[in-house]
């Protein structure tokens, strides 16, 4: 099973804290691996903000590979981190040899790129790099997009914590925004890209749960982006969708929601926006999912949310405190990591709302 | 002695043999009268007994006329195995039986120098079922629980007419953030997954014609579920043409136009739209063969609605005129798109073919995006009279071009847009349930059916030869017959009763199939729940092999 968590603070905030979100909810995952996406970075990344980030795992030859691709077309190295690992044979651990983190300045020739262009390149740079990577297992890409870094690993979470000194907080490596996950995908071949959060052009998605329209979703879109590629996992389909609905038809996020889990069509027709909801739920059929799930997702301007499928058969709760947002799959996740919060103000949203976490750190509950 | 013609028909060459019990039988001419076919009648046989009635042997010998029924043997009134005779005798004194030495293949061709047609289904069987190969096999369990049949709301329509891609819909950013329309959408309407398939008025008896349409009726009105029923080749009686009950109703065109007369001179006065235009181009039991109506069935009624004179009727194989895809896109579909403002979805049906995935291709590449379903129709059904070698050996089975159809869609990321409607013998072992559900998983938007339909009503014929007598009018069960005496054999009440019902426990069995995949919109495309117990069954349609 899966279990989620997010975290979204007005402060630059550890991952030791997500670690503790997601090991006290341990029970309900499996304990195979670990992984998170940050965005909005604090640190050593914070004076970086609009410049790239490449995160990956991979062999020095893979690292080799990787900073050619990139140096040919034109991106220079501004800046390395490189995690002080403290590797033992007592954990349950299997690492790659490298784990990059590097952030780089646009090549001279984006110089009067448009935002639209460079996240193109940015895109087709990383798929480039992966397809290279791919075929002998030389490493992983996991992002490289400004503001974010990636971190994927299979073993115990709390060894993967250990492992990397994410146990101790430190004022380096921080975010406001932090999305975890602490399994590997063991319903199939355990494969680094299939642990979720999945990260896409700014958007990032995570699930728990079980997409049975996957198949559906998958083949469909596998014809929408180039950048809907890899299918390791079923959750990768919300991810997808959730890019195609608001980045590439600009719709608003709330059709997002229409799209996965359309309002039944005696509902629908009784709604005001009728006509759109149908051409909606027609034309973008092979996007609804069906099954079990509960989903977190982040817009590129951080702002944050959760949802559920149409018949609310995965739990999921939000709790907050003045300067924190949490989201979790259990709610003892959240009384880890916000002990003193008011804990009526909870929410456990239901199977037609959408919960919005805004930049001021504002909650809403849109209503389908 | 008579000398042996061997040459002369009797019951030996004849299909069915009649099983008579003199002894049991009393002489109501119940069956005579009965037997539609004239293939009984009431004979005197001569009969000589020996008897002895003193105390000593005294053998004589004594003749008398004994009424009986007896067979005839006759090409023409041949015996069908229709078992009508055997239902209405009191004392079960008579009952048709296969003749597995038949030569009647052999015999009606060399005296009739024709070909030989029949009703249509087709009657031989060789390897086993393709969906009865498929299982659903991918059950929810653990991590994504399966649902309750009972206690959940399953979603349960399809789409008929043309959807666009999602980058082409006509829609705006409103000032308030949400989606505003700025132009037209083809027409989309949806309804139940199963249509009742195209059976014209001509072909079916009035009274079974109005039976379907009272249960669409109901079906829609008082059970809510939307069913829609396709006209067939032949019109619409005008009170229906100008009643609301329209909506329920798609009509065809094929090649004969025949009742499009009427129908064009009662559009000013509907009041409702039809719920869409189904364009023949082919069917599945006689693919490459037009309609035909023998003149024994064009009965007065059928003249009128038709307007046609009693004559054998004809659908050319061909639509007129057509000379290729794109035109019958640009021709046909705009007119018939035109003739209704745009409101009604225009679908094409063909018969399933080598080259049905080439004719779909360039459907869905069409710019105007008017065709607003692709009909496909395979082998094993059909009801209509044909050819007994086209019902027998042309055609192509369905289950495998519908995936092709529908993986041709998906290549191109077109999967949807013009939605796939299946039939061809769904159906066939009384569980359209079952194997609706598995087209749909294989691709299908949705099914329909015509034979069904029939056996539903009451029609005793099977895939085994027995009756396939509907293109002679004479239908024992008055389901295609327009003699009234044979009609009237029909309830049209009951017939509207058995079909509701069917469909209400099709409806209950398609949701125990949708609860346990954990699905509770249809699983169109899902082939992943889908295994197959046949290897070359799995390769072909890409799902799962098991053993
Ligand atoms: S089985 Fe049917 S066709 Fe044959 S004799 Fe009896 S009633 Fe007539
Ligand atoms: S419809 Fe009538 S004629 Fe045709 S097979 Fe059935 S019972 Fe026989």
């Amino acid at each position: 099973m899966c279990r989620i968590g997010a975290i979204k603070s007005k402060n630059y905030t550890h991952p030791s804290k997500a670690l503790l979100l997601m090991q006290s909810q341990q029970k309900g995952h499996d304990n195979s691996g670990f992984a998170m996406v940050m965005q909005d970075l604090g640190g050593i990344f914070e004076g970086y903000k609009h410049l790239p980030t490449l995160s990956m795992a991979c062999t020095d030859e893979g690292l080799n590979l990787a900073e050619n691709i990139l140096h040919e077309a034109g991106f220079r190295r501004v800046l390395q981190w490189v995690p002080e690992t403290f590797p033992s044979d007592e954990l349950d651990i299997i690492a790659m040899p490298n784990y990059v983190f590097q952030t780089f300045s646009y090549p001279k020739s984006c110089k009067n790129a448009s935002q639209e262009e460079k996240e193109e390149l940015l895109l087709d740079m990383r798929l480039k790099m992966r397809a290279v990577l791919e075929p002998e297992d030389q490493g992983y890409v996991y992002s490289f997009w400004p503001d974010v870094v990636t971190l994927k690993e299979i073993g115990d979470p709390r060894d993967i914590g250990t492992f990397f000194n994410l146990w101790e907080p430190n004022k380096n490596f921080t975010a406001k925004v932090i999305t975890a996950q602490c399994r590997q995908n063991t319903n199939y071949d355990i494969v680094r890209y299939a642990a979720h959060p999945f990260f896409l052009q700014g958007y990032t998605g995570l699930a728990n749960g079980e997409n049975t329209f996957y198949q559906k979703n998958k083949e469909m879109q596998s014809n929408l982006h180039r950048g809907y590629i890899g299918f390791e996992s079923d959750s990768q389909c919300f991810l997808y969708s959730l890019h195609y609905v608001h980045r590439q038809l600009k719709w608003p996020l709330k059709y997002f929601k229409h799209v996965i889990t359309p309002l039944p069509f005696t509902e629908l027709n009784n709604r005001d926006d009728a006509e759109q909801l149908m051409v909606i739920r027609q034309s973008l059929a092979n996007l609804e999912i069906n099954g079990p799930n509960t989903i977190i997702g982040v817009l590129p301007d951080n702002t944050m949310f959760t949802c559920c499928d149409a018949k609310k058969l995965r739990p999921v709760v939000v709790g907050r405190t003045e300067d924190t947002v949490a989201i979790a799959s259990e709610v003892c996740g959240i009384n880890e990591i916000l002990p003193d919060r008011d804990w009526a103000t909870d929410i456990y949203p239901n199977e037609r709302e959408v919960v919005v976490i805004n930049e001021e750190l504002e909650i809403a509950r849109w209503k389908q | 002695m008579e000398t042996v013609k061997i040459n002369d028909i009797t019951p030996g060459d004849l299909p069915w043999k009649l099983r008579y019990d003199a002894s049991r039988c009393t002489l109501c001419g119940s069956c005579v009268a009965a037997c539609s076919f004239r293939a009984i009648e009431a004979k005197v046989e001569r009969r000589r007994m020996i008897f002895s009635e003193g105390d000593l042997p005294d053998p004589r010998a004594r003749f008398s006329a004994v009424p009986v029924i007896k067979q005839v043997n006759s090409l023409k009134n041949y015996c069908r195995g229709c078992g009508i005779c055997e239902k209405v005798c009191p004392n079960d004194a008579i009952s048709p039986v296969r003749n597995p030495d038949t030569r009647h293949p052999i015999v009606t061709r060399c005296a009739g120098g024709d070909s030989i047609k029949r009703g249509g289904r087709k009657n031989i069987t060789g390897s086993p079922r393709t969906l009865d190969q498929l299982r659903v096999g991918r059950i929810s369990q653990m991590t994504d629980p399966s649902l309750d049949a009972q206690r959940h709301t399953f979603d349960m329509l399809a789409p008929f007419g043309r959807t666009l891609p999602a980058e082409e819909l006509p829609l705006k950013l409103g000032s308030d953030g949400t989606l505003i329309s700025s132009g037209q959408t083809p027409p989309v309407s949806w309804i139940y997954p199963v249509i009742i398939g195209d059976m014209s008025i001509g072909a079916l008896s009035w009274r079974m014609w109005e039976g379907v349409a009272m249960a669409v009726a109901y079906l829609n009105e008082e059970c809510g579920l939307p069913v829609r029923m396709c006209s067939g080749e032949g019109g619409v009686p005008s009170r229906l043409l100008k009643s609301r009950y329209m909506k329920y109703m798609i009509l065809q065109v094929a090649s004969g136009h025949f009742g499009w007369n009427r129908i064009l001179k009662a559009m000013p006065d509907m009041v409702e739209d039809p719920a869409g235009v189904l364009i023949k181009i082919g069917q599945g039991a006689k693919p490459g063969d037009g309609g035909l109506l023998q003149a024994q069935k064009v009965a007065e009624h059928i003249m009128a609605i038709r307007g046609v004179p009693k004559t054998d009727l004809l659908s050319p194989p061909n639509h007129q005129g057509l000379y290729s895809i794109e035109e019958s896109v640009q021709k046909m579909f705009l007119s018939f798109n035109a003739a209704f403002k745009f409101r009604v979805p225009v679908s094409i049906k063909v018969a399933a073919s080598s080259t049905s995935v080439s004719v779909f291709n360039n459907l869905v590449r069409d710019p105007y995006n008017i065709v607003g379903g692709f009909f496909l129709d395979g082998i094993d059904g059909g009801t209509a009279a044909a050819h007994e070698v086209s019902l027998d050996h042309t055609g192509h089975p369905i289950v495998s071009k519908l995936r092709d159809c529908y993986l041709a869609a998906v290549s191109q990321g077109r999967q949807g847009q013009i939605p796939l409607w299946a039939a061809g013998g769904l159906g066939k072992t009384g569980d359209l349930a079952a194997d609706a559900f598995k087209m749909m998983c294989l691709g299908a938007n949705g099914v329909f059916t015509g034979k069904l339909i029939l056996q539903m009503a009451g029609c005793i014929g099977n895939d085994q030869g027995r009756c396939n007598a509907c293109n002679t009018g004479l239908c024992p069960a008055g389901i295609t017959s327009q003699i009234p005496a044979l009609a009237y054999r029909l309830d049209p009440e009951r017939v509207a009763e058995n079909i509701v019902n069917y469909f209400l426990a099709m409806d209950q069995e398609l949701k125990k199939l949708m609860a346990p995949i954990g699905n509770s919109s249809l699983p169109i495309g899902r082939s992943d729940a889908l295994v197959a117990m046949d290897k070359a069954v799995a390769d072909r349609l890409q799902v799962q092999y098991v053993c």
